[in-house]
């Protein structure tokens, strides 16, 4: 069964490809597009009406599957982190996952295992194992390996294998016993602080084990002007480093903690308006390699509760999109920039083969209303739990159709 | 939705819920950040009158007879929350008070469902101290009575701040203008936290005297200047309020020792001799003498207020307990008796 999407801005991040025109799909694979494409006999046409058309988005960084709102933020594969009520760090546990993901019917799912055993840090985790069951990339979450014995080994070990180590960019020591950016809002309320030295910190470290071993390392979110700089000198050094950012750090600073607002709660903490300017920056010009959307739903029984007790996080497939437009629609950064960091940058990282248009590749696609203003509204979102601090917020963009292998998962009346 | 400023300006508290024509426009009393001058000074005017009336024989008024005011303390204390009892008697209420360390209260419940549950036994007063910041407010969120902040965290110490001013403001006839030095752990202090507030609001030069380690991030930010010598600190000053040194300070690398810590930024006669002659002296108590203040110092029965504070703790508080529940039906039916006898 074949399916062509006529009248579509269709932009392929791979090539840099963004020209209005048609894509065939047969069956789960892209067969093409292009400005003039025949559409064979018993084809359904589906017109797009100028609506941008690119490949699913690729979320590296979710704490839960959540199914029908990750095909509903336009993500076609979720990259689910260990920090599982079963820990994802046997080849079993990855398999499992893998298998109930493949019942179909939703996004794809690919784990991230941990990089140590039981993410304590001591101790490589079995990372040949678990990649061959299925796992992407190895990580201890929200915990930074700390001794740089075991980092430098890891790196050497995961090398090996080509797998992506992924690091949270937090020294912990110097983190000990924050709940918040280090600055006059944690001076203010009464909290205390984590610095942005000790992102920036973390990664420097790292990057000098990152040049002793040749491996690859990623840090996974950058909250902080400082943690930029730190990615742009290693990068310059020439050092395989890479990070992702999310967007609630694109749109917010601590200012959002004010009345003691604990959907602000995030890890690491949200910072000042010039991290946030650096943030964009970051992205624009390539520093930041990928967006993600750090998904973690989070029940009130967690969240309503003293701001130093509360759990960090706020859900974000569905908001994904729309927040990282923001940016786009203000100018300061490029549509192509955005798209290429939510989906060929991740494919690329992890290795998979979405994240592109090109012919013979799976067809998950993803098409979205550039310009369609609209309140975000809590209500509306299908995510497990509704904490996020973006409800009622006037942005641009809404996700139309969303397709995994060439099936539609979202959007199917549309 | 605060997105674009990293400004300084003040935002207003959430609970104005202004009873009409009231000069204190609040249900609750969470803290000094976002109070203006005028409500301030009401709770300071209304609490003079309540701290020479304290002085008389007459001590006890019932204004308030019928309501219930409950004291919650997850944090131990004994001045705060017997000022606070003595407070609400003087005033004819019903006090109660709980401290999670004699009652089945914490027993794994959520902050919420207690402040649900002690909204379902209707007191009119509810006096809440808490080690988290914010805590408070956010009980405040679930309670339909007037709560009152005492000590959340290092947030905010409201009532301190006001028996401290009113302190000032017997003493020194006003608080405008006077160089006021708070000196010691300000980075995990409340109490300095509400002084900054209330002292800048009232027109007050503030200036803190700390080692590095013990001032928070930005702090300057707050409206104040920084020291870090006391003698630089004190040059000049006509009040100093000491904070009590917490000992567990010590654990984490904050301090090398108690000695050295008396030896530069402990209160002596000597390290006076750079403020005015006529100082006047503070502490919040308890005092830890020769660590934080010279026990001579502490007894200049001259210079020092540390006792007055206290007596103006009581004044303070039924102040506070007062105006708060002026809009009480109760209230309002007892003062009109009052006026139809009189």
């Amino acid at each position: 069964m074949s399916k062509i999407f006529v009248n579509a801005r269709i932009i392929d991040p791979v090539t840099s490809y963004d020209k209005k025109g048609s894509l065939l799909i047969h069956g789960d694979k892209i067969v093409g597009y292009g400005e003039h494409m025949e559409a064979p006999e018993g084809a359904l046409v589906i017109d797009c009406g100028g609506k941008v058309l690119c490949p699913g988005f690729i979320d590296m960084r979710a704490h839960a599957v959540d199914p029908i709102a990750a095909p509903a933020g336009g993500i076609t594969t979720v990259i689910l982190q260990p920090d599982q009520n079963t820990m994802i760090d046997t080849d079993a546990v990855v398999e499992r996952i893998r298998r109930r993901a493949e019942d179909g019917g939703s996004s794809r799912v690919y784990p991230m295992g941990t990089a140590t055993r039981g993410m304590e840090g001591s101790q490589i985790a079995e990372i040949g194992q678990m990649q061959q069951s299925g796992a992407v990339a190895f990580t201890d979450c929200r915990k930074a390996i700390a001794d740089a014995q075991v980092l430098r080994r890891l790196l050497e070990y995961a090398g090996y294998f080509n797998a992506l180590v992924v690091q949270f960019p937090e020294e912990a020591s110097l983190a000990a016993g924050g709940v918040a950016h280090e600055g006059e809002t944690a001076t203010r309320l009464g909290f205390a602080g984590i610095p942005s030295a000790a992102e920036a910190m973390q990664i420097e470290r790292d990057t000098r084990l990152a040049l002793l071993t040749g491996g690859r390392i990623h840090f996974a979110l950058i909250s902080s002007r400082e943690g930029v700089e730190a990615v742009r000198e290693a990068k310059a050094k020439g050092a395989k480093v890479t990070c992702s950012t999310a967007p609630h750090y694109l749109l917010l600073n601590d200012n959002a903690l004010e009345g003691y607002r604990t959907f602000a709660k995030v890890s690491p903490p949200l910072r000042e308006e010039e991290d946030r300017l650096a943030l964009i920056a970051g992205i624009a010009d390539g520093t930041i390699d990928t967006l993600v959307s750090d998904h973690d739903p989070k029940s009130a029984d967690v969240k309503r509760l003293p701001f130093a007790q509360a759990d960090h996080g706020i859900i974000g497939f569905e908001t994904l999109l729309p927040l990282s437009l923001t940016p786009v629609h203000a100018g300061k950064v490029d549509l192509m920039v955005a798209l290429r960091a939510l989906t060929s940058t991740p494919a690329a990282l992890l290795g998979l083969e979405t994240g592109t248009l090109a012919k013979g590749a799976p067809a998950d696609i993803t098409i979205f209303d550039l310009n369609k203003p609209l309140r975000i509204n809590v209500d509306e979102l299908h995510s497990s739990a509704k904490n996020t601090p973006f409800d009622s917020l006037p942005v641009q963009g809404k996700v139309w159709k969303t397709l995994v292998g060439g099936e539609i998962l979202f959007g199917k009346d549309a | 939705m605060s997105m674009h400023s990293t400004s300084t300006v003040s935002y207003p508290r959430a609970d104005v819920d202004p009873p009409s024509g009231s000069l204190f426009p609040h249900k609750h009393l969470l803290g000094i950040w976002g109070l203006d001058p005028t409500s301030i000074k009401h709770l300071l005017d209304v609490a003079d009158g309540y701290a020479d009336q304290n002085r008389t024989a007459n001590k006890n008024s019932s204004i308030c007879a019928g309501l219930t005011q409950i004291n919650l303390f997850f944090e131990n204390s004994t001045r705060t929350l017997m000022s606070f009892e003595i407070a609400g008697k003087r005033l004819g209420l019903d006090t109660i008070s709980m401290s999670t360390g004699s009652s089945s209260i914490k027993k794994g419940e959520t902050l919420l469902d207690t402040a649900a549950t002690l909204n379902a036994m209707h007191p009119d007063v509810l006096v809440v101290r808490h080690g988290d910041s914010g805590a408070v407010k956010l009980l405040s969120e679930k309670m339909d009575c007037a709560v009152i902040n005492a000590g959340d965290g290092r947030a905010e110490h409201p009532t301190q701040a006001l028996l401290d001013a009113l302190t000032i403001r017997r003493r020194k006839g006003q608080i405008h203008g006077q160089t006021i030095v708070i000196c010691g752990d300000i980075a995990h202090s409340r109490v300095a936290r509400s002084n900054i507030y209330l002292l800048n609001a009232m027109g007050a030069r503030v200036r803190l005297v700390a080692p590095p380690t013990l001032l928070p991030k930005d702090v300057d930010r707050l409206g104040v200047e920084v020291f870090h010598r006391m003698d630089e600190g004190l040059k000049g000053a006509d009040v100093v309020m000491m904070l009590r040194l917490q000992q567990e300070r010590m654990k984490g690398a904050f301090l090398p020792s108690l000695r050295e810590y008396y030896k530069f930024w402990g209160l002596t006669r000597e390290k006076l001799n750079a403020a005015k002659d006529d100082v006047l002296i503070m502490h919040p108590g308890p005092m830890n003498r020769g660590v934080e203040i010279a026990s001579d110092v502490a007894d200049d029965i001259d210079r020092s207020a540390i006792e007055e504070q206290v007596e103006m703790g009581v004044a303070v508080r039924m102040a506070c307990i007062d105006v708060l529940t002026r809009g009480l039906p109760q209230r309002v039916n007892a003062d009109k008796a009052e006026e139809t006898k009189s």
